[in-house]
């Protein structure tokens, strides 16, 4: 039997959608770890993107930053802060929200600096504020990065948010560490299945999103994110 | 071959039997080649074992160890011990899984391994085997033992699963075995690896050997990092904890005795090729198991992995302690 067919009869199967171990509550603390990881990442890095690319300084921090996140590796920071605080959701909130930090603050900041200088000094000619330039003009133009460096980070922290279960936390990545452990892989390949199709679900999502948000006139140029 | 002189001059011995040693020495380096030696255990049956003063296997005996730092403490223990009684000792250590091991041994080119009676039998030699105490295990391995090799007197140390708690939990709810868990499981969450849920050896039996009902339980690893911090957390109450775990000792761990065998015996014993050796050398096995106690074991372990001494250091020191060098 392939790995799709087994997937498929464990996640038809009427058990798994009740109870404290079936798909509904998994999900639920699964949305729930990825949620909290980005809420904290947004609220770091789009402010700190938005300032430095409208400031047009900070640039050397953003690339150091970003090389410094990418090369953390996250099931060792999981484990190391929870031998350190056991049991404080720290050890699963500070690894994800450092994997989702660096993807929105570079694109935040390489949006805003990207915007034609022309459009910002006519903005400014026009008597705008600094607040008003960034918020009317450089956001919006800015917007298709931004919301592709929030689609990276949504995807990726959704992908790794499985490590939780690594510290007997839920969240789906339950299954495929039980499923692991206790040699059953219908539901490993089933509870992978349901990450894929989540992580599908946030690119969808997110695509819309930028269908709503971002203005006519650049979406033609959004096309390429 | 190259030893053979100096083997002569340790222990003067006919000639004859000298040359065969020899020949067997080769006929078991030839087996780490060729296929079909399985023939090679038939031919002299009698001479060690049935025959202990018989001088054949006094010469250089190749004593081996598993792939991890506790068994090749214990080779280590063996190669001291051995070479203590003038006996000449090839140490060979970090070999592999008892899957590589093993086999091995019964072809003659690993003449000692450091083994653990459970795991050996229930993965090697009758994987279907439901023996867990010590006195069942031991039966079941003599009884089903290739007569190439023999298991040596297994000693009191294990390595085994233990439910185990916090030294503060075991003082305040009087626990030293697993049975004194009747009044207070209800209200503790227990953590093992994920496995532990659903093996006959872990929850399951829990419940249906001891009769205990936990309040939950929380996937944990094994008997590692992730246990230790929980249980000292006090996230969980009791864990799933291996018994010579050095952190039993560095962070005041109690593991509870388990009288009703839940969890398959796992005595430290010599799984030896029965052609290689001889009296002395058996005597010599069964002195150093006489004396390994599980808290000895662990202290060593301890003083391996936390304090980083040496395997030389900490095998020396304990043949010192116990009057063995």
């Amino acid at each position: 039997m392939s790995y799709f067919s087994i997937a498929w009869q464990w996640l038809t199967s009427a058990q798994q959608w009740h109870g404290g171990d079936g798909i509904p509550v998994r999900l639920a603390q699964h949305l729930q770890f990825t949620g909290i990881a980005l809420g904290i990442a947004v609220i770091i890095a789009l402010p700190a993107g938005l300032a430095m690319g409208h400031l047009r300084r900070g640039g050397f921090a953003v690339v150091t930053l970003a090389n410094f996140g990418r090369a953390l590796p996250t099931l060792g920071l999981l484990v190391l802060i929870f031998v350190l605080t056991p049991g404080s959701p720290a050890s699963w909130l500070v690894p994800l929200a450092f994997l989702a930090i660096p993807p929105i603050l570079v694109n935040t900041y390489e949006g805003v600096l990207g915007v034609d200088a022309d459009l910002t000094d006519a903005a400014r000619g026009m008597g705008m504020t600094e607040w008003q330039i960034l918020r009317k003009v450089e956001i919006p133009v800015a917007m298709p990065l931004i919301l592709l460096g929030l689609r990276i980070s949504a995807i990726q922290v959704v992908a790794t948010a499985t490590i939780a279960a690594y510290i007997g936390l839920g969240g789906l990545g339950r299954y495929i560490i039980d499923g692991l452990a206790r040699d059953e892989y219908n539901v490993v390949a089933g509870g992978a299945a349901v990450i894929v199709l989540l992580a599908l679900a946030i690119q969808g999502l997110f695509t819309l999103l930028r269908w709503l948000i971002v203005p006519v006139g650049l979406r033609r140029q959004a096309q390429t994110s | 071959m190259r030893n053979k002189s100096s083997r002569r001059a340790a222990v003067p011995a006919p000639k004859r039997t000298t040359t065969r040693a020899a020949a067997a020495g080769v006929a078991a380096l030839a087996c780490l080649t060729a296929a079909a030696c399985s023939s090679s255990g038939s031919s002299g049956k009698s001479s060690s074992s049935s025959n202990p003063l018989a001088p054949s296997s006094t010469g250089s005996v190749v004593v081996g160890s598993a792939n991890f730092p506790e068994d090749e403490l214990l080779a280590q223990i063996y190669v001291d011990a051995l070479q203590g009684k003038g006996i000449k000792v090839t140490p060979k250590f970090n070999i592999g899984a008892r899957e590589v091991y093993y086999p091995q041994v019964v072809k003659g080119a690993i003449t000692i391994i450091p083994d653990y009676n459970g795991a050996l039998l229930t993965t090697s030699v009758d994987t279907k085997s439901t023996a867990t105490s010590t006195a069942d295990v031991n039966a079941a391995l003599k009884a089903k033992l290739p007569s190439s090799v023999e298991i040596l007197n297994s000693a009191p140390a294990q390595d085994k699963d233990s439910i185990t708690v916090t030294q503060a939990t075991a003082t305040k709810d009087h626990l030293t075995s697993i049975s004194d868990l009747s009044s207070v499981a209800k209200n503790f969450i227990i953590g093992g690896p994920s496995e532990f849920k659903t093996r006959a050896d872990g929850i399951v039996g829990l419940k249906s050997i001891y009769g205990l009902t936990f309040k939950s339980f929380s996937p944990l690893d094994e008997s590692g990092p992730i246990t230790i911090a929980t249980l000292q957390s006090g996230k969980v109450q009791a864990a799933d904890v291996f018994t010579t775990t050095p952190q039993i000792v560095t962070d005041h761990f109690v593991s509870l005795a388990d009288p009703k065998n839940l969890f398959a015996a796992q005595n430290v014993t010599p799984l030896v090729y029965q052609k290689g050796v001889n009296s002395t050398i058996i005597s010599t096995l069964n002195a150093v198991s006489a004396v390994l106690t599980t808290d000895a074991l662990l202290q060593m372990d301890k003083a391996l992995v936390i304090d980083h001494a040496s395997y030389t250091q900490v095998a020396s020191g304990f043949l010192s302690q116990e009057g063995l060098k």
